[in-house]
């Protein structure tokens, strides 16, 4: 609901980017044509583990068309290992390989096909060598070690505290403790100790990974679509050892990326083969080559909570483990924030939290839509209805008893809750008509969760340029995944300029030219970037105004811009007559820049939270116990968006995770076999489809402008995705009485459930 | 025929012909892409699962990853970049602006070429129906509730085949 005083903030205005999209002129990487344009493409292992022994390339090397056949000792780089939390990961796997699918040779042609055939007639030798291909394999006594020497890469100031734990495969080990477990335990009235587990999964964004790079006398171009081009910029600069100016990444728009385009992926590799071969090489993976890229944090939780009969929450003990494969990537962050929100959103007065980042012979696992609060948040909240359950309490009394309040701290040292979190819940609960009678077969279950939003500890910079005709230009350095961010930050420039929305045009990012930006990540953009956004446009109508004032024979404070107009009283000028009658004709400009730097370092994640965000689902589901099938009828979401800047793009933001969260509850899974992955694509990887959608799919945006952001604005985007698996499963568990507590919730697993609840068959 | 001779073909791509030589190995993705640049019909999961490469081949929906250039022969083929008239959308396209029903954009061409090819064949479907047809075409990003709406908007317009079908 927009303010009155508000004229673009708060409206569905249409995507910026919805024109070019629907006729098919949009761009992304993928449809980048350079001159002298080659490409490459990847040799990979077929083995989770093993020493290389050499490779014969010389078939390859006189194949036609092709101009190089490189592995890691033909790169022409500074440093060979890079990686965001430690410098584990090779562009080209060197004397070891330790996933099954990692680049190991890479040929460049002058086509994609030449390219493929020369990868085909190369001939790798190698030894294979036992592997730990799952998180309870690698913390075996014995087992090999995945990285027995680890650099930290010392880039994030939240990363500073890595822990390994030498001598073994895990490396980070987060914990935290508070409050006296061991009397809350002993005078608990009830103790619930589960174990839940959670797939790896693929983010399978619909544009696969692809990156062009070029080397020329200037520095190095890359075009690619991460969601971290600084990052990206930074790595590149060490691994060429090139300065921050000389390494350019521009990214265009980008088919999806939920993650699996954060930090560096493949660009590494597509620069080092355009400086080998001279010319601009195109590295564009294919969709199962993007599943052997990254994956989601497979990922068990044993979980332990002590409760009072009256429904109090005692104490939470929470032991994650999570495979993070053979390079770190950001799975130590991961870990961190999948321990520091396991508890849930709840007052709990003793807790002991340990989340272990284990190394395993598996694809690298890192970043995926919400950071470890999927995974976490299905043993949490799972746990949370059986709790209930035993103690005779309704699911949702139990949880709005429990529930943070308002301005009530969560860890000492950090952001108080900011939202309203019982509101929230309980507007879930009444959409979907809880309480209501239902059919047989039928049942409803709901979930809350939530994540310290916006990135710890993070810069976002952003200009604005008001022209000689009154059109703005904004650069800001958030990647346009499609979450809407160019729309939304043009919204805030306009209404912050008082400009009208049209006249503003957004960049896309390029390191070069747009300012520093952390990275598109953690529901950081409308926040973050935002206010960055915001204090450009406050810098810019400033100096605007101070330029009005003369013409207009007023004070600057005086002087209100609205419409495209600077006005002070009944007289009036418009931004371009401002601008041109200072400068003469058409020369010159106005610019503003702004800045969000963080300045509290608090906490123990090292970083004063954003703000909270929240999610709340609630699902009502009908099973056939016949199959064991689970049909999603209903489902509710809610999201705490402070202030919703484009109502229809946050809730389509929400609509969109929800359904993304769909896929891990009932069918979406890697499923893997001694390191091998079996379903790479999507023949036989099940992902969401138009048939999946439920009868009724709704959104609820809990707007109260309590948000740090701009105009009262939080982030949103994650917080969809928490809750799907644990409603869907406490709906399942109220609906028939089963409860599993291993995604995803296929037919098969709820037939043998039911089937050992009637104790006719064997347990599941 | 030699397998490894390329072969010529007639192709009317939105509505314009095309004389073209071939390998017979050349998918249709890979003959509107790199030959005749038509960059709007998007590669994704190479196997006819996802549906982002969807034309019309003689108005059936098909997954350009999966069909020869050769077997295009003698058809008409139409693309997203077809759709609009000049400034003018196809009111498919327009329900999709309209509705919301994108993010990241790079379904959008192949749902709306679906959802062309559905509304040619069914003017008036039903939501399961739709629910039912565009199983092929998948999104990752919106969740598919605003494309559902979108499509049930689109097939209320009168004359949603549009002016700029292409023909």
């Amino acid at each position: 609901m927009a303010a009155e005083h508000l004229s673009v903030v708060g409206r569905s205005v249409p995507r910026l980017d919805a024109r070019e999209k629907v006729t098919g002129e949009a761009r992304y990487v993928s449809d980048l044509v350079l001159p002298g344009l080659v490409h490459a493409k990847l040799w990979r292992s077929p083995v989770p583990h093993a020493r290389l022994l050499g490779v014969e390339t010389s078939r390859a090397a006189s194949a036609p068309g092709v101009l190089a056949v490189c592995t890691a000792a033909d790169l022409p780089v500074a440093r060979l290992y890079y990686g965001p939390a430690f410098r584990d990961q090779p562009i080209l796997a060197h004397e070891e390989v330790r996933f099954a699918g990692e680049p190991v040779v890479a040929a460049v042609a002058d086509t994609e096909a030449h390219a493929e055939a020369a990868v085909g007639l190369l001939e790798v030798r190698y030894e294979e060598q036992p592997a730990a291909t799952s998180a309870e394999l690698a913390l075996a006594s014995g087992a090999p070690l995945v990285h027995p020497q680890r650099e930290r890469a010392g880039r994030f100031r939240d990363l500073a505290g890595l822990r390994p734990v030498p001598g073994t495969n895990v490396c980070h080990h987060f914990e935290y403790a508070r409050g006296d477990r061991a009397r809350a335990f002993a005078e608990a009235d009830l103790v619930v100790d589960e174990v839940y587990r959670y797939p790896a999964l693929s983010h399978h964004a619909l544009e696969p990974h692809c990156a062009v790079a070029r080397l020329d006398e200037d520095g190095l171009t890359v075009w690619t679509g991460t969601q971290h081009p600084f990052a990206v910029r930074k790595e590149l600069a060490e691994i060429f050892d090139l300065p921050l100016a000389r390494v350019q990444v521009v990214v265009p728009l980008v088919g999806g990326a939920f993650g699996g385009k954060c930090y560096t992926k493949i660009e590494p590799i597509a620069a080092a083969l355009a400086a080998r071969v001279g010319r601009p090489v195109r590295l564009a993976l294919s969709l199962e080559e993007s599943a052997r890229t990254v994956t989601r944090h497979a990922v068990t939780v044993r979980l332990r909570t002590a409760v009072r009969r009256d429904g109090t929450l005692l104490a939470r003990e929470c032991d994650a483990v999570l495979d993070t494969g053979a390079y770190a990537d950001i799975g130590p962050r991961v870990a961190t924030k999948a321990g520091y929100r396991a508890p849930g959103p709840y007052r709990i007065p003793a807790l002991r939290i340990e989340a272990r980042c284990v190394y395993t012979h598996n694809v690298p696992a890192g970043a995926y839509r919400g950071y470890g609060v999927p995974q976490v948040t299905w043993a949490s909240e799972s746990q949370m209805d059986v709790l209930a359950e035993r103690l005779g309490l309704d699911p949702l009394a139990f949880r709005l008893k429990n529930l943070l309040k308002r301005g009530e701290e969560y860890v000492a040292g950090d952001t108080p809750m900011d939202g309203d979190l019982a509101e929230g819940l309980q507007g879930t609960a009444q959409a979907v008509d809880w309480g209501a009678a239902l059919g047989p077969g039928r049942g409803r279950g709901l979930a809350v969760a939530m994540k310290d939003g916006g990135g710890t500890h993070t810069v976002s910079s952003a200009v604005v340029r008001i022209h000689a005709d009154g059109s703005v230009s904004l650069l800001a350095g958030t990647v346009e995944v499609g979450q809407g961010a160019q729309t939304v930050l043009a919204q805030i420039a306009a209404e912050t300029l008082g400009v009208p929305f049209e006249s503003v045009v957004v960049a896309l990012p390029d390191t070069s030219l747009t300012p520093y930006d952390h990275g598109t990540s953690a529901s950081r953009s409308t926040t973050v970037m935002g206010l960055a956004v915001q204090a450009a446009a406050r810098d810019a109508r400033l100096q605007l105004c101070a330029l009005a004032a003369d013409r207009l024979g007023a004070d600057p404070a005086a002087l209100d811009v609205r419409d495209g107009r600077v006005v002070h009283g009944a007289h009036s000028l418009t931004v371009a007559e401002v601008v041109r009658g200072h400068f003469g004709f058409v020369g010159g400009e106005v610019t503003g820049v702004g800045s969000f730097v963080p300045t509290t370092w608090s906490g123990t994640l090292g970083g004063a939270t954003v703000f909270w965000e929240t999610g709340m689902g609630a699902a009502e589901v009908e099973v056939d116990a016949e199959t064991g099938a689970v049909r999603l009828r209903r489902y509710v979401s809610a999201a705490d968006v402070g202030q919703a800047i484009n109502p229809r793009e946050c809730a389509a933001q929400d609509e969109g995770a929800a359904m993304q969260g769909l896929g891990p509850a009932l069918f979406e899974a890697r499923v893997g076999e001694a390191g091998q992955l079996l379903n790479p694509g999507l023949i036989d990887y099940r992902l969401p489809t138009f048939a999946d959608l439920p009868d009724r799919l709704d959104t609820l945006l809990v707007e109260n402008g309590d948000g740090p952001g701009p105009f009262g604005a939080k982030g949103v985007g994650e917080s969809g995705t928490f809750c799907v698996a644990p409603a869907v499963g406490n709906a399942l568990a109220r609906a028939v009485g089963v409860r599993l507590t291993e995604l995803p919730l296929t037919p098969e697993r709820v037939w043998r459930a039911l089937q050992a609840a009637r104790g006719d068959g064997p347990p599941p | 025929m030699d397998p490894m001779k390329e072969v010529p073909m007639t192709v009317t791509v939105n509505g314009e012909r095309h004389q073209l030589t071939v390998p017979p190995w050349e998918t249709l993705i890979e003959c509107l892409r790199d030959r005749l640049g038509l960059l709007g019909v998007k590669k994704s999961c190479e196997v006819q699962v996802c549906g982002a490469c969807t034309v019309l081949l003689d108005d059936r929906p098909v997954s350009a990853c999966t069909v020869l250039a050769f077997e295009a022969r003698g058809t008409h083929v139409r693309t997203i970049e077809g759709l609009a008239r000049g400034d003018d959308l196809h009111p498919v396209q327009a329900a999709f602006v309209e509705h919301g029903a994108l993010q990241c954009g790079f379904c959008t061409p192949g749902m709306i070429m679906a959802t062309v090819a559905l509304l040619e064949e069914n003017p008036t479907p039903t939501a399961d129906q739709v629910k039912r047809y565009m199983r092929g075409n998948i999104c990752r990003c919106t969740g598919y509730k605003r494309i559902l709406e979108a499509i049930l908007a689109a097939s209320r317009q009168p004359g949603h085949a549009g002016p700029g079908d292409g023909r």
